[in-house]
């Protein structure tokens, strides 16, 4: 069916399971005919070959051994009877957006209940073949067994009549007790760690096909810009060089249709970019070209020295602001962030007969599969997207541009095409973490109590991208605004507009967090510094006692909350507190105290350069997750500025922007180095 | 023009412009996609390769420079994936999105090569051109020292 250069299925070493490790070619979800395949997840052959499809994205995080682990595991299956494919992007698979941290948040039990279907409509063949009550069937290491005479069926004998069961009902499949499945809550190898260390590991650009062109984009250097006049005779003159061709130039509101620009396609990824260097583009910057990003952050300021739209309000912040014996301010920014995965978007499709089949390191096919059909002006039926293995994602690759444009490319010069990404494509064309100011502004009482807080923060959210106004509202202020327990009497955050969204906004892994964070923790240090203690003790009491803050609180009438109850997922102040201390206790935060420099009073030091940084996830209630599955809710960082830095060290972060903070009163304006 | 070179072990000829990467050479020509491209600049090594032996910005060092040489790339490391660092990488669980891995490996075998029992200087030192942005670096140090025979 394909000249694909590398297809084939290659045995993993590990756990046993036989990886499909090319995406596969069929259908969606394909009917096998004989055996048993109760859903889209689980197919099981008369010869005992199961089967188990995998649908969310790999991109490090282990969700491909974890599903499989998860599968297998609640099947009773014989890891080396088991075989891995890869889902298509099909809605039959629910949702395949593997982002938001959202595999099995949520999610385990309606998962293992996939392969439960199976493993019931297996005990209760063989009951009817035994005539004994299916309680007293277990399924174990590809057997089903009676307990009560030792008797034993192979899944392979069991899967046509178990086939011709009704599937039973969500309520009538009972989950293995978690005790008794094999994985859940344990460590296992990586299905796939083989295949990296190898080489072998096919990620976006790994796939080729016959007479495929790969072609490198040149893009309009401005948002929303156009080609004036295009010279590209230069550029056809590179060896190798077979097509220029301009493609459509994007409208507003910018989603995820293909950016526009000049392609040059050629036979080698060098020719194409040689050839795309070559290009001669006078470019139309249309309404952006005054854009600076200097100024943009000026704006970002100003529009925080009025209200903001309120949307966390306790007690009454401008009356305890106005009695405060003193206030200390501060203001923040923090620029714009690419995602820079290690591997560049890449996408290759084919077009031909009316269809058209992509490979991309997509970490949401079915948003790539709704794209390249808007893009082709075909029904989703005639589009099929396979997915690769990520090297990395961050969020950038749930956005389906590069498929489309790949999408968009194969039917115009028809052979299939792979566009490739460069470095600086991915830097200057990203869909970028918001740009950001906020300001924080504190009231203490004469006896060095902290009365009031108010936070503003402005930026252009991710609803721009699809038109929204540039202001952002509590489903963006949930991150690290609206969810932060405070214990202070009286507080208000407010969503300030921003003048404008030049770029393309995107989420990046923690999204909006990520400056949140920084400028709270930033403004806890300020704190410290006016009431003369160690920043430890302020985060302690600013944060107050154990407690699962409530919305009532937390001075908000409801909160997004990562779409889970906050009885599931609380606002849970002693997790905080904990990760303090042991972060504190693991940096050395108690030496470092004694051992500073004489200042009055004496404050914790470490050494110049060098921080401590912390981690925090807000613990999901219920069972832990699986096996294969990382774990990494407390990360204890070294506070050592090493080349290791993501597991251990803490670098300055020179783009974390500090402006000086403006002290109204008081006398206790420190600048931080 | 050819470039005569031995790839892996075997003597190839690869028609191109000499002054084409070696990482496209090898990607596009030679069909080994194993060798990654991160960046284009040398400021990441996932396109690390030995060139003589020596590790090699696959992405900067033109084919022209492989005139005659040799070129090992991570489909060579070992006949079966089963190099001491390649088995280490399994069995402490080094790889997480791999992306970076095949680079870091090369980077790794040519340390051993030249340095059998590297210290964590010497292993900094030889790593630090090598970017993992999922943060694996503890365990690459800890998989290279297990390689070299040293408790971790």
């Amino acid at each position: 069916m394909t000249a694909l250069s590398r297809r084939g299925v290659l045995k993993a070493t590990l756990g046993g399971f036989a990886l499909g490790l090319y995406p596969g070619l069929g259908a969606a979800a394909p009917k096998r005919a004989k055996g048993l395949q109760p859903n889209v997840f689980v197919h099981l052959s008369p010869d005992g070959a199961v089967t188990l499809t995998v649908h969310r994205s790999e991109m490090g995080q282990g969700i491909r051994s974890t599903l499989a682990y998860l599968f297998a595991g609640e099947l009773g299956a014989d890891l080396a009877r088991v075989s891995i494919e890869q889902a298509v992007g099909d809605a039959a698979y629910g949702d395949q957006n593997t982002d938001g941290s959202s595999s099995i948040r949520g999610k385990l039990d309606w998962l293992r209940r996939f392969a439960a279907t199976a493993r019931v409509m297996l005990l209760t063949a063989a009951a009817e073949r035994w005539e004994v009550p299916v309680s007293a069937c277990e399924a174990k290491a590809h057997f089903v067994v009676n307990t009560l005479t030792g008797a034993k069926l192979s899944f392979g004998e069991l899967a046509e009549a178990a086939g011709k069961l009704p599937v039973p009902a969500d309520d009538a499949v009972t989950l293995l007790p978690d005790a008794a499945h094999p994985w859940l809550g344990r460590s296992a190898p990586s299905i796939d760690a083989q295949s990296f260390v190898t080489g072998a590991a096919q990620f976006g650009a790994d796939v080729t096909l016959p007479g495929m062109l790969i072609a490198v984009i040149a893009r309009p250097p401005v948002v929303g810009g156009r080609i004036k006049r295009l010279d590209a005779r230069a550029a056809l003159k590179v060896p190798g060089v077979k097509k220029v061709l301009a493609l459509p130039t994007p409208r507003a509101p910018w989603g995820f249709q293909p950016w526009g620009g000049v392609a040059v396609l050629a036979t080698n990824t060098w020719a194409a970019i040689r050839g795309r260097a070559a290009l001669a583009i006078d470019w139309e910057h249309g309404p952006n070209a005054s854009y600076d990003s200097a100024a943009f952050r000026d704006g970002l300021h100003r529009a925080l020295q009025s209200p903001g739209v309120t949307l966390r309000e306790v007690g009454d912040v401008d009356r305890a602001l106005a009695g405060a014996a003193r206030i200390i301010e501060a203001e923040y920014d923090v620029p714009h962030l690419p995602h820079s995965p290690m591997e560049p978007p890449v996408a290759l499709a084919r077009f031909q007969r009316g269809a058209c089949e992509v490979w991309a390191s997509t970490q949401n096919p079915q948003a790539a599969r709704k794209t390249v059909a808007e893009t082709l002006g075909l029904p989703e039926s005639k589009v099929t997207v396979h997915v690769t293995l990520l090297g990395g994602g961050f969020g950038r690759k749930s956005k389906a541009d590069f498929c489309a444009e790949a999408a968009w490319l194969a039917r115009a010069v028809k052979a299939p095409v792979r566009v490739q990404w460069t470095r600086e494509d991915d830097v200057r064309h990203d869909y970028y973490n918001t740009v950001s100011a906020q300001k924080l502004t504190a009231g203490i009482d004469a006896t060095g109590q902290l009365v009031a807080w108010r936070h503003r923060t402005a930026f252009p959210p991710i609803s721009t991208l699809y038109g929204g106004p540039p202001v952002p509202g509590p489903g963006d202020l949930q991150q690290g605004v609206l969810d932060l327990a405070l214990a202070v009497p009286n507080v208000r955050a407010e969503g300030c507009e921003a003048p404008g969204a030049p770029v393309r906004i995107g989420w990046l892994r923690a999204v909006y967090n990520l400056f949140h964070a920084f400028a709270v923790g930033s403004f806890i240090d300020e704190l410290a510094h006016a009431r003369k203690e160690d920043p430890r003790a302020t985060w302690l009491s600013v944060l107050g006692p154990p407690r699962h803050a409530s919305l009532r609180e937390l001075g908000i009438p409801a909160l997004k909350n990562y779409n889970a109850s906050l009885d599931e997922h609380p606002v849970d102040v002693a997790r905080l507190r904990q990760v303090l201390e042991r972060v504190t206790k693991a940096s050395g935060w108690e030496a470092g105290a004694r051992a500073g420099p004489r200042r009055a009073p004496q404050l914790p030091q470490l050494r110049g350069g060098r921080g401590v940084g912390g981690a925090s996830g807000r613990a999901h209630r219920g069972r832990r997750g699986v096996a294969g599955h990382r774990r990494r809710a407390h990360r204890q960082p070294r506070p050592r500025a090493l080349p290791d830095g993501g597991l251990g060290g803490v670098r300055p972060q020179p783009r974390l922007l500090r402006r000086p903070h403006h002290e109204r009163r008081g006398d206790a304006a420190v600048e931080l180095p | 023009m050819a470039i005569k070179l031995v790839l892996n072990g075997t003597p190839r000829s690869l028609d191109a412009d000499p002054a084409m990467p070696l990482l496209w050479a090898l990607r596009d020509l030679a069909g080994l996609t194993g060798t990654r491209f991160g960046c284009g600049v040398a400021q990441c090594g996932a396109c690390t390769v030995h060139l003589d032996g020596q590790p090699v910005r696959a992405c900067l060092t033109p084919l022209g420079a492989a005139q005659g040489a040799s070129v090992t790339t991570i489909e060579g490391l070992s006949a079966d994936g089963n190099h001491p660092l390649q088995r280490a990488w399994v069995e402490l669980g080094v790889p997480q999105c791999g992306y970076c891995q095949a680079g870091q490996l090369m980077s790794a075998a040519a340390l051993l090569a030249r340095n059998p029992h590297p210290n964590d200087e010497a292993i900094d030192a030889a790593m630090s051109g090598n970017l993992c942005r999922c943060g694996t670096y503890p365990r690459i140090r800890a998989a290279i020292k297990k390689a070299a025979g040293e408790t971790p």
